[in-house]
């Protein structure tokens, strides 16, 4: 009967938080295992999905030689949309992007696999096909994890988990007592739109290799907090929408009908007509913030990624704080390996890590913002109404005197929204984004 | 493009065994039609659970891993885990 398998470090979770750490702890010349429960890494995952190259560089500098990326970003555009129109404000780029990418789109099967596999080159054991179903605990402390296989304990000095949303062991392991909230977890549907690339390069406006991202806030998203997307890939668009899941739940309004009437939209209907639905996939995004992370590590454990709520919706950012935590969990591990103490006290090191980055300083700055996304998710009614009524007012040619024309716009904006209302609608929102 | 012909574009690997089951029928039957009026048969985005008049059918082939039902299930009645290793959905694209 053989012994259970001892390892420097257990990662469960193939995605990019695990990759990365199993990566730099590989490199690092630990002894690694990577376990995924896909058949493949990313058979389970789904992303908007922009990535974003820095932080892939700091793990693999050469990723652009042969990364599957999709499409280089160069144009970003936030839409403000009621149900006919649009205010747009957006930025494009006609730089070059340099050795690294500030942004690009990926589809996670490819990338996934692809991220697995430079881990396995770096010399880390990649398991697929296998459940993680508990921690094993020694003392207390965690000291390996069960897995579904017969036979399947493994033992490690440290396991990191990146198990993704809704993280199992994060209970197990002690670093998340409660159940997560429905106003702190969105639902994300999506779809893979095949077109050919000349028609995306056309209606895009952007030449081969380069995209487009589109991001619509507003009535599209019929009452509920979050907003719909339209993302460029090489042959196919992903276009899809999200919201709280305490919103889903109070309003009845089922993905699928909210994404189909966000393709019905009259502005998005062009940009996708003709494609070809390929793949349909829906997901849960952390979006409760920094009040909502478990405790970040313990006595023979880490946590990164999702599984640590390490999202910052606001500002599209998940797989990059993934990947930056991964990282610093591994470079946490190195050094408690080379000290021979795998303790909290030890390990606390990875939460200064974190503080000293922009992950935790972010997921801080914008800890409020959650609840007043729950608590105001009227205001994705209010304004794009008031907005777009104001600009296509003044771009309205009719004859009216300019100045008659700017009273006119400051009483029905007033009339819908008094001024001590519009005021104080600012000042609520530049205090949680602040 | 109806949601089943959507569904009906995924790769499964499909298990016989479920992964989901729901707890207990009574929170169901007396409590959340009135309260809540079932979100769970809303919410999923691959319609798993449907009333059918006396209890929620689950069609579990038809998961997509969301793991949304953990958190919008107001009764906290789902027990929903995770597919065996390889099985469930798989992803091509993501």
């Amino acid at each position: 009967m053989s012994e259970a398998e001892k390892f420097d470090a257990i990662v469960v979770g193939a995605g990019p938080a695990g990759s990365a750490a199993a990566h730099t702890m590989a490199k690092a010349g630990l002894g690694v295992v990577l376990l995924e429960r896909g058949d493949y890494p990313g058979a389970k995952n789904v992303m908007g999905g922009v990535m974003y190259g820095r932080m892939l560089a700091d793990v693999i500098p050469d990723f652009m030689t042969h990364a599957p990326i999709e499409r280089v970003i160069v144009e970003e555009r936030l839409w403000i949309a009621t149900d006919d129109s649009a205010v747009s404000i957006g930025h494009k780029t006609a730089n070059s992007h340099g050795e690294i990418p500030n942004a690009f789109t990926v589809l996670r099967a490819p990338f996934d696999r692809w991220f697995a596999s430079k881990a396995e080159e770096a010399g880390a054991l990649l398991v697929t096909g296998t459940v993680v179903e508990d921690v094993i605990l020694d003392n207390g402390r965690v000291a390996g994890v069960r897995t579904g296989r017969a036979d399947g304990d493994l033992l490690a000095d440290v396991v990191v988990i990146c198990d993704g949303v809704h993280s199992f062991l994060a209970k197990r392991a002690g670093l998340q007592q409660r159940e997560i909230e429905p106003h702190e977890v969105a639902l994300a549907v999506k779809e893979i739109i095949a077109l050919p690339k000349e028609t995306i390069q056309e209606r895009f406006n952007v030449s081969e290799g380069e995209g487009a991202t589109i991001e619509i806030y507003g009535t599209v998203t019929q009452g509920m907090g979050g907003y719909a997307f339209i993302y460029t890939n090489r042959e196919s668009l992903s276009v899809g929408a999200g919201a709280l899941m305490s919103h889903f739940m109070k309003t009845k309004i089922t993905p699928y009908a909210l994404l189909e009437r966000v393709k019905q939209h009259p502005l998005v209907r062009p940009l996708i007509a003709g494609g070809q639905v390929v793949e349909y996939l829906a997901h849960a995004i952390p979006e409760g913030g920094y009040k909502a992370m478990p405790k970040l590590y313990t006595d023979g454990a880490l946590i990164a990624g999702d599984a640590a709520m390490m999202v910052n919706g606001l500002h599209r950012e998940g797989s990059n704080l993934a990947i930056t935590a991964g990282r610093l969990a591994a470079e946490t591990v190195i050094e408690a390996k080379a000290k021979g103490d795998f303790s909290a006290q030890s390990l606390s090191a990875y939460r200064e890590k974190l503080q000293h980055s922009f992950v935790l300083k972010d997921l801080q700055k914008y800890q409020h913002l959650p609840e007043f996304i729950d608590r105001h998710s009227d205001l994705l009614g209010i304004y794009p109404d008031l907005v777009n009524h104001a600009v296509h007012e003044m771009l309205t040619v009719d004859g009216m005197s300019k100045r008659e024309k700017q009273k006119k716009i400051w009483r029905d904006l007033t009339a819908r929204r008094s001024l001590w209302q519009l005021l104080k609608d600012g000042y609520q929102t530049w205090k949680v984004i602040r | 493009m109806k949601i089943e012909e959507k569904l009906f574009l995924l790769t499964y690997k499909h298990d016989k065994q479920t992964h989901i089951t729901i707890r207990s029928n009574e929170p169901c039957a007396n409590q959340c039609g009135a309260q809540w009026g079932r979100p769970c048969t809303t919410f999923c985005p691959a319609n798993v659970y449907n009333w059918d008049g006396e209890k929620i059918a689950v069609s579990y082939e038809n998961c997509v891993e969301c793991t949304s039902c953990l958190t919008g299930c107001p009764y906290q009645n789902i027990d929903w885990r995770l597919p065996r290793g390889g099985f469930g959905v798989q992803y091509r694209n993501g």
